[in-house]
């Protein structure tokens, strides 16, 4: 997965030595920021499998309830939250008051506070206007790609990591909105009998699954696991919200243990 | 659907602005400024912690299956997992698990 790696630097009368701005530190990361677009471009392309279907769907399932075009769009360009979307369709076309609707779905999508939290170490150095513009494009996948990033690459330079971003946002975004065009105005093309219910903890599985590195990490998605289906009942999807953070100080606690056992041994 | 179109214009944007804050929040408000120490701790975390446990349900108690466990879906959900865990590698988990749903609902 990794990139090819960059021809290393050597002095010559186009690249004299003393590049003061060029990262000279032992260990830096010699990705370009086109590499790491690029890089994150590739990476994302595995969630078209997701993002498409669902996509198709919502703009058949928003048509059928009877919403119009521009409102189907309206939903997915400025709401841009797949879960979201089907919950306030839904909603809406069972009648239910309009403040309802707006509660419940933007509780679903209160989980990506913590994402934005954890985005911090990550890109908060980046300036204003893209640090909007990454929150309007983070996702449960573009999220989860950046963390997996930053940790294979802890080296990276801001510009490697916002371009890595970028490159997946870039993937994960417009086809969101397109796949919901073609849906609304094109109907369903997907069969009726693909268990697609199941891409999407298919999908969030292998995003997981390679970042489970240490005992840490194992321990925050068992405990998160194991609060979240206790609290399976609780509506919206607000069990998470005890759930995620219940996982973290399991994980930071691991993290904390393991690192003093290591001072003391 | 005896909502208004106004109504659901209400919904999309309050719905729009509301979601954008959220992810904003954090992001915009604290931007480079230094993270405490523990919370980076914590922050580590997140996705490992918030992404299984969103999909834990799902995979249990599948709404298609009428929120009982299916044994497709329960196969399905291990072979994603291990070979994630092996390879390391997304997109060979991805191929596992839908690999593995698919001969299962074949199968089952």
């Amino acid at each position: 997965m990794s990139a090819p790696t960059a021809p290393l630097s050597r002095p010559s009368p186009a690249n004299p030595p003393a590049q003061h701005n060029a990262p000279t530190l032992r260990g830096a990361d010699p990705e370009t920021p086109r590499q790491a677009f690029r890089r994150g471009m590739i990476q994302a392309l595995p969630f078209l499998l997701v993002l498409i279907p669902f996509g198709l769907l919502f703009g058949v399932i928003a048509q059928t309830a009877g919403f119009d075009v521009s409102q189907t769009m309206g939903f997915s360009v400025l709401v841009l939250a797949g879960a979201s979307q089907f919950t306030a369709v839904e909603l809406l076309s069972h009648d239910a008051p309009v403040l309802l609707v707006i509660a419940s779905a933007l509780a679903i999508n209160l989980r990506m506070a913590m994402y934005s939290a954890s985005l911090v170490p990550i890109i908060g150095a980046a300036r204003p206007w893209e640090r909007a513009l990454a929150a309007y494009a983070l996702t449960d996948q573009s999220f989860a790609m950046a963390v997996q990033n930053a940790e294979r690459r802890p080296q990276a330079t801001l510009a490697q990591r916002l371009a890595h971003f970028w490159g997946a946002a870039v993937v994960i975004c417009p086809p969101w909105v397109v796949a919901t065009y073609v849906g609304a105005t094109v109907g369903n093309v997907i069969p009726a009998d693909w268990p697609l219910d199941f891409a999407v903890p298919i999908t969030f599985l292998s995003m997981v699954a390679p970042m489970l590195r240490t005992w840490a990490h194992l321990a925050a998605a068992t405990v998160a696991i194991g609060v979240a289906l206790v609290l399976a009942g609780m509506p919206n999807g607000t069990g998470l919200l005890i759930a995620g953070p219940a996982g973290m100080c399991a994980g930071a606690a691991v993290e904390a243990w393991t690192e003093g056992r290591k001072r003391s041994a | 659907m005896t909502h208004s179109a106004t109504d659901v214009w209400i919904v999309i944007l309050v719905l729009g602005a509301g979601t954008f804050l959220i992810r904003w929040s954090f992001l915009g408000a604290v931007g480079g400024r230094a993270v405490p120490l523990w919370a980076e701790r914590l922050l580590r975390y997140t996705a490992v912690a918030v992404l299984p446990a969103l999909i834990a349900p799902m995979v249990l108690w599948p709404a298609a299956n009428g929120g009982r466990p299916d044994p497709a879906r329960l196969i399905a959900a291990a072979a994603t997992l291990a070979v994630g865990l092996f390879t390391r590698n997304t997109l060979a988990a991805i191929v596992a698990g839908a690999v593995a749903l698919g001969l299962g609902s074949w199968l089952i």
